[in-house]
């Protein structure tokens, strides 16, 4: 496949293999003269100019190949798909055994609660390595029933977690558009502009006040770039599990956040303390001492005290709003009875 | 003897990348020794110590970090083989992205940070083109998308690669190093090993102490840029 590839013209390859676009106009091949075969450039291109570019002929002509395997790899290779991820218990700080069997389907939306220091990233990070008995907690991580082969858990980047938290932002300098469609190119998806108009209408249907395509990133609020990072991750990340770290203040709608991911089948684990986000959730574990020391399911009184936090919640943002315009807090809305 | 190379841009946390790396390479009581190089001045002998592994630290002055890392990594090799090390990590200096320090049939890291931009990948030659292991550093800090756009320009630029996030501060991924770093071929000596890329090479009067600026004190390998009126203005 290779010696076909590099008997075409330049433009020719990039137009077919756009991921080789970029390696083709670094190299300076394209400036030649984009209609003459790659082989012939690269066998009459001189060394210094190689050199330059911190290659030497036969390097080019592996890393081509390598390309072209790596993003026909990327094409053919199936999203990973995840019916159940199962985590088995390991030991508590103290040595002590854990007694865990939790089984996380698609859908599923788990909170994670305990104080600070009682180890609740690290049954994150358990997850996320798909741990087998190996990390301080001693944990084990089944997928789809069974422990990972080496290969998935080594293999290169893992997509297992994609996270959303407090302490992330947008640090790259480019407009909201054009970012969310680079990260479309990377993800291969076959409609991209179609696909970065969603996820922008998405973000903009999570957060207060809109932004557009042209806003840079780096100008967004904090909601604002909270309710781009969930919409981007439900509809562009490949991930099947969906971390969120500590979103109660970021100002985005928190049902409407949960429910778009949970459309998407992925696996939602959320680090709370916030009662109404905390409620929304399936089941919560409750972690102390480097262990899951209970698993509570949301129990049907606790759904109702949940519609009458959102009735509380609501007031609450119509008094912010009243702040925002200007306005004084002189009346209080109806404050729901407790049930 | 196993010999990790990590090489890498400044401040991208290659220091707590090897030192995390370490404590789980040395669990269950293999040895490990670290060779630090740098340019001017380090504090990360300090760091290596007190995180109890045995280190040499050399300083490049005024020469080429990266020249003087290929000139003394077969002597640090038989320092760490006497010290009875079972895995040494040499980390390098990392100045100019065109210099690489990786060498045939040695595992060779590079450390990049994802705060420096989506772009960065693409920028940096050998270093990071030529390395088996690409370590991405921070990117707890940035989004979730720029993570993945990151990670996707890093194996566009290195194809062969295996690409790891790591987290420096948790030592998130450290596991994942220490699986290819336990790979990594036992080495007897370096002898007659190859660079995996030519250096730069370094033979004009500023190499060599000039610090004059004018024409007539350029001499030897001298490269010109070319300044052109910009289109569309008038000279």
């Amino acid at each position: 496949m290779i010696d076909r590839v590099l008997d075409l013209g330049v433009a020719e390859i990039a137009g077919r293999h756009p991921s080789l676009a970029g390696f083709l106009a670094g190299l300076g091949a394209w400036d030649d003269d984009p209609e003459q075969p790659f082989a012939g450039w690269l066998a009459a291109v001189e060394d210094a100019r190689l050199f330059d570019m911190g290659m030497e002929r036969a390097q080019v002509t592996a890393h081509v190949g390598a390309l072209l395997r790596q993003v026909t790899q990327w094409q053919n290779a199936p999203a990973p798909v995840i019916h159940a991820l199962c985590v088995r218990g390991g030991r508590d700080k103290a040595g002590r055994p854990e007694t865990l069997d939790l089984i996380l389907r698609p859908g599923d939306v788990v909170c994670l609660v305990g104080p600070t220091g009682a180890g609740k990233s690290r049954l994150l990070a358990d997850i996320e390595c798909l741990a087998q008995g190996d990390t301080p907690s001693g944990r084990h991580v089944l997928v789809n029933g069974a422990p990972p082969d080496p290969a998935l858990r080594f293999a290169s980047p893992r997509t297992l977690i994609a996270q959303v938290s407090q302490t992330m932002s947008f640090v790259v300098d480019l407009g909201v558009g054009a970012f969310i469609t680079m990260h479309a190119e990377c993800r291969m998806v076959p409609d991209v502009e179609a696909r970065v108009r969603e996820v922008i209408a998405c973000a903009n249907a999570l957060a207060g006040e809109p932004f557009t395509p042209e806003t840079a990133l780096t100008q967004l609020s904090g909601g604002q770039s909270r309710a781009l990072m969930i919409a981007d991750t439900a509809l562009l990340s490949a991930s099947p599990v969906v971390l969120i770290d500590e979103i109660e203040n970021a100002g985005i709608d928190r049902q409407k956040a949960l429910d778009l991911l949970v459309a998407r089948d992925k696996i939602v684990l959320i680090s709370t303390h916030d009662p109404l986000l905390a409620l929304l959730g399936g089941r919560r574990l409750v972690i102390q001492q480097g262990a899951v020391a209970a698993v509570i399911e949301t129990s049907e009184r606790e759904r109702t005290c949940l519609a009458a936090l959102a009735q509380v919640d609501q007031g609450l943002m119509g008094l912010r709003e009243r702040l925002r315009h200007g306005g004084r807090i002189e009346a209080l809305p109806a404050w729901p009875a407790p049930p | 003897m196993r010999l990790i190379i990590v090489a890498g841009p400044p401040s991208v946390g290659k220091t707590s990348v090897i030192v995390r790396t370490a404590a789980v390479l040395g669990q269950g009581g293999p040895r490990v020794g670290v060779l630090k190089f740098d340019a001017l001045a380090t504090d990360d002998d300090t760091v290596y110590r007190a995180a109890g592994l045995p280190v040499v630290a050399g300083l490049s002055g005024s020469l080429c970090p990266d020249h003087f890392f290929v000139s003394n990594i077969d002597d640090g090799l038989a320092w760490g083989k006497g010290q009875g090390f079972d895995f040494l990590i040499a980390e390098s200096a990392g100045l100019c992205n065109r210099c690489s320090p990786h060498l045939h049939g040695v595992l060779g890291v590079c450390v990049v940070d994802a705060l420096s931009g989506v772009h960065t990948p693409r920028k940096i030659g050998p270093m990071l083109r030529l390395a088996d292991v690409v370590v991405i550093t921070k990117g707890d800090i940035v989004s979730q998308a720029e993570r993945e756009v990151f990670a996707y320009n890093v194996r566009l630029a290195n194809p062969r690669a295996a690409v790891l996030f790591f987290n420096g501060i948790t030592g998130q991924g450290a596991g994942d190093l220490a699986f290819h770093a336990r790979l990594a071929q036992p080495q007897d000596s370096l002898e007659g090993r190859r660079l995996r890329f030519s250096m730069p090479s370094a033979v004009c009067p500023y190499c060599v102490g000039e610090t004059t600026v004018g024409r007539e004190h350029q001499r030897g390998a001298v490269r010109k840029m070319s300044f052109e009126t910009p289109a569309g203005e008038s000279a």
